[in-house]
């Protein structure tokens, strides 16, 4: 991008993203920044059009982070995670199975496990290998049941976690996989009544979205500006918190990468990503 | 100036009680009650077997840092979540004795917010039109409240519906085609204070109160007087078209405080006059019940516009003209119109008259006379108490609609 407005891609998993970036948009134009947004119906096509060069940052879920920066590594180009949120560190995911019927994963050999969206990062594949890890290999040694809402949205839509919630205590499955922020959700709401459920295993610790550059953009004024007004937002600012509620955050750090480790070795053992990224790369 | 402390360490022990159960009441009250702040550190400890799973979504969730212990967590108290309260404000506060209760002018980011609330400064504003203390306000508001809520009846009850009809059929005659007058004016009366009501700042909560009791007897009247219409008789009577263009020049008022003198203070005054020589003529024990019971409310309503506009004019000498133009502009809108419904009219004299008799009438006629000047009288003392001097007060009286309200 040559224009000094900062172009940033997103994809529309909820309406509330419109009022989310609309509102940054405000922000951004009341410190003289220009700034703009285009939507994206799901992440393939963001990171298609990120290479392309049709935007400067892209708002990345952690998959999508991965399959740009595989595709920039084999055109010999770069990507860096400039910002991401509070709320994006150090994430876990369980396995949840009803009480009395499953005491550990090895109890699950043979049975059928619910999970997400199938290119859910929290929700499917980082719970799939931590299986993996622990010698249940999916479609092996486990049947998996993918609730697939919204896929090409990497799990940002809760809804297939909450249908595998569901089926877990319809009885349709023996356990079901979920971020730990909605199993708390599930309890609460008595999706997952109380008692009935407990959790057999918990992943290790990930992270989840960020902001992503390509190459050295992340040093050109326009967008170190743009770093530096985002990570300036506070969440004392009436006129931010509200975003900041809707968007989950209450402050936005800068973006680190070794919180994608457990990710990578998720899409290495199922071969996630490589058609898109081959495919993309070789155009 | 300011002290650095080393951060505090406090311990809370849920017991069996988990996250998911209730447990995150607690932790957020711990934090509030023990003052902790950022850097501070809460030791929780509990049996619940999701207790840490649960507690890291909760830190994450509220910006605080999050370290698993081996019966539980500990939370480092973030930065961010106490700047939630940063910018909140008090609306005013909810005891009227206090200097502080009323804002002279509402703000549109209390928005719904009881009067007295700490609202948070991320409101979003609504804007209500009158949002201006001197224009809405009344002293008495709150007393005139109180009589209203505690003076309400019920019209199943409260009305001998089952009296005789042994008048004249020429009165009832006359009696449906006044309640079917006294419907039309009374839908005026609940509707010009409902296009106000939702214009008012909740912040001026008594006025909004006292508002929505009046157009509750408003509701009410309407009903005693259709019903008692219908008490012996299937049809209701006439309604003219001079009539109905005077009350729409009452909807039409943009302005409150001359919506409400055109109102209350000229027309709902002039109506007390009117139910209570409806009252006093009365052929049967229901038509004595709903004039006087209309009549109490009514006197409410006037006491209230009479209220409201002494304090206004005290405050805003200027709205003494606006109000003078608004009698004028009113009766020249009206002046080629017939007024009053002649129906009416003839109706009022056979009622006070009891019969058709030639005396009687001749009687009926001269009451009916008498209640125009009564009506007259009422109008120019409400106008001398805004503080109109009296001659004034009777040219302008001169100039209100023929049709009463």
């Amino acid at each position: 991008m040559t224009t000094d407005t900062v172009i940033l891609g997103a994809v529309a998993y909820d309406p509330k993203v419109v009022t989310i970036w609309e509102g940054f948009r405000e922000f951004f134009a009341a410190h003289d920044l220009a700034f703009d947004f285009v939507l994206y119906s799901n992440y393939e096509r963001q990171v298609e059009a990120h290479v392309r060069g049709d935007m400067d940052v892209a708002w990345n879920s952690p998959l999508a982070w991965l399959q740009l920066e595989r595709i920039a590594k084999r055109l010999g180009r770069s990507a860096q995670a400039i910002a991401m949120r509070d709320s994006d560190r150090d994430l876990t995911s369980v396995i949840v199975a009803r009480t009395g019927e499953v005491a550990s994963l090895a109890d699950l050999r043979g049975k059928t496990i619910a999970v997400g969206a199938g290119d859910s990062p929290q929700a499917t594949l980082i719970p799939l290998v931590h299986l993996q890890q622990a010698g249940l290999v999916p479609g092996r040694d486990v049947e998996v049941r993918r609730f697939d809402v919204l896929l090409g949205k990497h799990g940002d839509h809760i809804g297939g976690e909450r249908d595998a919630a569901r089926a877990l205590v319809a009885g349709e499955v023996a356990a079901a996989c979920m971020i730990d922020g909605n199993h708390l959700l599930f309890a609460r709401e008595g999706v997952l009544p109380s008692g009935s459920t407990h959790i057999v295993a918990q992943t290790a610790a990930y992270d989840h979205c960020n902001f992503s550059v390509l190459d050295d953009l992340g040093a050109a004024p326009k967008m170190k500006r743009f770093t530096e007004l985002l990570l300036g937002m506070s969440y004392a600012d009436p006129t931010l918190r509200p975003l900041m509620d809707l968007e989950g955050l209450r402050a936005w750090l800068p973006g680190r990468t070794e919180g994608y480790a457990l990710l990578e070795q998720a899409i290495d053992a199922f071969g996630t990503i490589d058609g898109f990224v081959t495919e993309i790369a070789g155009r | 100036m300011t002290t650095t402390r080393e951060p505090a360490q406090v311990a809370l022990e849920l017991g069996p009680l988990g996250l998911d159960g209730g447990g995150t009441v607690l932790l957020s009250h711990t934090i509030r009650r023990a003052g902790l702040v950022a850097g501070d550190r809460l030791d929780v400890r509990g049996l619940a077997p999701e207790l840490a799973v649960h507690g890291r979504a909760w830190c994450r969730a509220k910006g605080h840092g999050f370290t698993a212990t081996p019966d539980g967590f500990t939370i480092t108290v973030g930065r961010h979540d106490a700047d939630r309260s940063v910018g909140a404000e008090r609306a005013g506060h909810a005891d009227l004795r206090r200097p502080d209760a009323l804002a002279e002018v509402a703000s549109p980011r209390w928005g719904l917010a009881a009067r007295g609330a700490l609202v948070d400064a991320a409101t979003p504003a609504v804007r209500f039109g009158l949002d201006r203390r001197v224009d809405v306000w009344a002293d008495e508001a709150p007393a005139l409240y109180a009589q209203a809520t505690a003076a309400q009846w019920d019209p199943a009850t409260a009305i001998p519906w089952a009296t005789a009809c042994d008048h004249d059929p020429a009165v009832e005659d006359a009696i449906v085609q006044v309640m079917t007058y006294l419907v039309e004016n009374e839908t005026a009366a609940l509707l010009v204070p409902a296009r106000f009501l939702a214009q008012m700042h909740p912040h001026f909560r008594e006025i909004l109160q006292l508002l929505a009791v009046q157009l509750a007897d408003e509701a009410r009247h309407i009903e005693v007087f259709t019903r008692r219409a219908r008490l012996f008789r299937d049809e209701l009577g006439s309604s003219s078209a001079g009539g109905q263009a005077s009350l729409q020049s009452l909807l039409d008022e943009p302005d409150y405080a001359l919506a409400m003198f055109l109102l209350s203070v000229l027309g709902e005054g002039s109506f007390l006059s009117l139910l209570w020589f409806l009252h006093e003529h009365a052929p049967d024990a229901a038509t004595k019940a709903v004039t006087r019971l209309a009549a109490q409310d009514e006197a409410r309503h006037v006491a209230f516009g009479l209220a409201h506009l002494e304090r206004h004019l005290g405050l805003e000498p200027a709205l003494r003209e606006r109000l003078v133009a608004a009698v004028h502009r009113r009766h020249d809108a009206l002046a080629d119109t017939a007024g009053l419904n002649a129906d009416v009219f003839d109706a009022l004299v056979v009622i006070a008259a009891g019969s058709l008799e030639p005396l009687a009438i001749a009687r009926g006629f001269a009451a009916v006379t008498e209640l125009v000047h009564d009506m007259d009288r009422g109008r120019r003392r409400r106008l001398q108490r805004l503080g109109f001097p009296e001659a004034e007060a009777a040219a302008l009286s001169e100039l209100h609609t023929r049709n009463f309200m």
